[in-house]
């Protein structure tokens, strides 16, 4: 879990990193970090992580954890409802440590502005990926079950620490 | 201070019928004597069966491995089942859609199913929906109980 200076510390870095990017206009904040912190609180790593891998806040932005949680009955096609209280503190913990932006408005959001859900559909996921590295070919020598099977090409060590090199 | 032996004696055949009893439950079906949580689970299922139905007596093994192992309509095209992702056997693990695995249901090998009745609700509530399209009865989760743990 991040302490205030750990998100000091990484607001700080990120609106470094959209102050770099805005001459080229490109600047979705946080996307150039390779090391995300990975979910520590216990209740989160219980409940997001027993059906997939603990995906770390810190790769969407609040508005898309919101909207995920407000459509758990339905998430990506399994329900994976949680008790409101449950649901409350995972919400949280999600809104704590997400990704600092982008703000509503911005280029990670749908074609009527909705916030989008899944962390493929980021614009940093893309730009940093490529079509090739996620095409149905490479996916399938890494034995990936789909583009958000991570540790598939960046191993566990993305899962437990946070880490995602190349 | 050691008792007399006839009262040790007695204690033993309290003992072997209370074995016995716990052995025997769910309609004549031999399982396992349960845990204190899992009993107090099976429990509020029992009174919840009765009281959706008066003539309900035990749940039924049986019946609950009819509903695990068979194949449904009403809900999800890629879990017809709840062997789905639990497998044919609920004595492996199994996997998740997502590729996380899934320890085993069967109480015969993982004590700790059928322990937090939040956990037990939460997950029905999920895959019954999933699996069947709707919600599960008290009468339908104390089978499957019934089933996972005698096994």
């Amino acid at each position: 879990m991040s302490t205030p200076i750990s998100r000091q510390h990484r607001a700080a870095i990120a609106s470094g990193i959209v102050v770099a990017f805005s001459v080229s206009g490109a600047a979705p904040a946080g996307a150039d970090g390779k090391t995300y912190p990975p979910v520590r609180d216990p209740l989160v790593a219980k409940e997001c992580g027993a059906c997939h891998m603990k995906f770390p806040a810190g790769l969407l932005p609040a508005a898309s954890w919101q909207r995920i949680m407000a459509g758990l009955k339905d998430h990506f096609g399994e329900n994976a409802e949680l008790d409101a209280a449950t649901a409350q503190q995972v919400l949280s913990y999600l809104m704590a440590n997400a990704e600092p932006g982008p703000k509503a408005g911005t280029s990670a959001s749908g074609a009527a502005g909705e916030p989008l859900l899944r962390i493929t559909e980021q614009p940093w996921f893309k730009r940093k990926h490529g079509p090739k590295r996620i095409s149905a070919d490479a996916l399938k020598r890494k034995n990936a079950r789909s583009a958000a099977d991570c540790v598939a090409c960046h191993g566990t060590i993305a899962e437990t620490a946070g880490v995602f090199e190349d | 201070m050691t008792p007399p032996a006839t009262s040790r004696r007695c204690d033993t055949r309290r003992l072997l019928a209370a074995a016995a009893f716990a052995l025997v439950t769910s309609g004549g079906v031999v399982m396992a004597a349960m845990s204190a949580p899992q009993q107090a689970i099976h429990d509020g299922y029992a009174a919840a069966a009765k009281a959706a139905d008066p003539a309900f007596s035990a749940f039924s093994a049986e019946r609950g491995k009819a509903l695990f192992q068979g194949k449904h309509t009403g809900g999800k095209a890629a879990t017809p089942s709840c062997t789905s992702c639990h497998t044919d056997d609920p004595r492996k693990s199994g996997q998740t859609r997502a590729g996380k695995a899934i320890e085993p249901m069967a109480g015969s090998v993982n004590p700790k199913r059928y322990t937090n009745r939040d956990d037990v609700e939460k997950w029905y509530g999920r895959n019954c929906s999933d699996v069947l399209g709707r919600a599960c009865t008290p009468l339908e989760k104390g089978d499957v109980m019934a089933y996972l743990l005698g096994l």
